[in-house]
């Protein structure tokens, strides 16, 4: 019972993200050609809201079920990782048109070749762990 | 109810996933859909490879449910909660698509040139799926989170590493579309 919540956010996440097209192949394809302004709306409206909601817990309105602050993770500091990470993530969610989240969604959908995409991200993420002392950070 | 069945609107859905993340952060939890990924590595014993996934993942059996979840809310928003309607997208975009070899786009969520059966035969089709796994589970770990973890979560938190990495992914995705998927395809 203590998941059956996490549970429910994930099927939550996975019916809005396929309503809002966001794990539509075509719709990422659309952004990065900047010929609709439909993703930009929603990553644009999440944030604002998301920025508005952790504002407003800040000064502990909000607080979390056992009754602590709300707490967001600080983010390792440094650029280099970001940048070079970030590119490498960018070029395969616009080749396969789907982040992680999406990718298991998807699954859902009855896209059955995704499980060759997760099976190739989970080792893309293996590779990344044996490699990761020799790379720059 | 032709609401629902419709697709929804971007100033809809942009807020309810605003809603996800604040619901995993009122549960103590973060919100990041990539995170599991290394989870399951460590499951399947990538820790005999590698100190990276030494880790009590067990901690982490609570976003395994969230994927799971995941998969089974993709299920019921096709099965349940939609009606036909295609895509809409930007015209230009599907002469775009057409001339580069895309038929039908918009009326199926992923093209079936890349995600049909008969692609997946083709060399060249099993070839663009795994890499396209392989830069995105390499690079949403080297890059520290995914859409979700960076671009919602970390930029709501005003965090400078996540304004960094997600023009990193937007220098890759716009290298992607722009310059490779054309010479791909």
């Amino acid at each position: 019972m203590k998941y059956l919540k996490f549970l429910l956010v994930g099927i939550f996440f996975g019916i809005v993200l396929v309503k809002s097209e966001a794990v539509s192949w075509y719709r990422i394809y659309e952004m990065f050609r900047f010929q609709s302004f439909h993703m930009y709306g929603i990553i644009g409206t999440a944030i604002a809201t998301g920025v508005l909601f952790l504002q407003i817990s800040k000064k502990g309105i909000i607080k979390s079920i056992k009754g602590a602050d709300i707490f967001v993770p600080k983010k390792e500091k440094g650029i280099t990782r970001y940048i070079i990470g970030g590119t490498i993530f960018g070029l395969g969610w616009a080749l396969i048109g789907a982040c992680p989240g999406p990718m298991y969604i998807l699954l859902g959908t009855g896209v059955y070749s995704m499980i060759i995409v997760i099976v190739a991200a989970l080792l893309g993420t293996f590779i990344y762990g044996v490699l990761k002392d020799k790379l720059p950070h | 109810m032709e609401y629902i069945l419709n697709p929804w609107p971007w100033y809809i859905t942009g807020p309810l996933i605003a809603l996800v993340m604040a619901l995993l952060l009122y549960f103590g939890k973060t919100f990041g859909m990539s995170s599991n990924l290394r989870t399951m590595c460590s499951i399947m014993g990538a820790g005999k490879a590698a100190t990276f996934f030494n880790f009590n993942w067990k901690e982490q059996k609570w976003n395994l449910m969230v994927v799971l979840g995941a998969i089974i809310g993709g299920f019921i928003a096709t099965e349940y909660l939609s009606n036909d309607s295609a895509t809409d997208l930007n015209p230009t975009t599907i002469v775009e698509l057409q001339n580069m070899g895309f038929e039908d786009s918009g009326t199926t969520l992923v093209p079936n040139e890349m995600y049909s059966i008969e692609a997946l035969t083709s060399t060249k089709g099993l070839l663009l799926l795994i890499l396209g796994g392989l830069l995105v589970g390499f690079g949403t770990r080297y890059a520290g989170g995914c859409t979700s973890g960076h671009a919602i979560t970390g930029l709501s938190s005003l965090q400078k590493p996540s304004l960094i990495a997600v023009i990193g992914f937007f220098i890759g995705g716009l290298i992607m579309t722009n310059f490779i998927l054309p010479l791909i395809f």
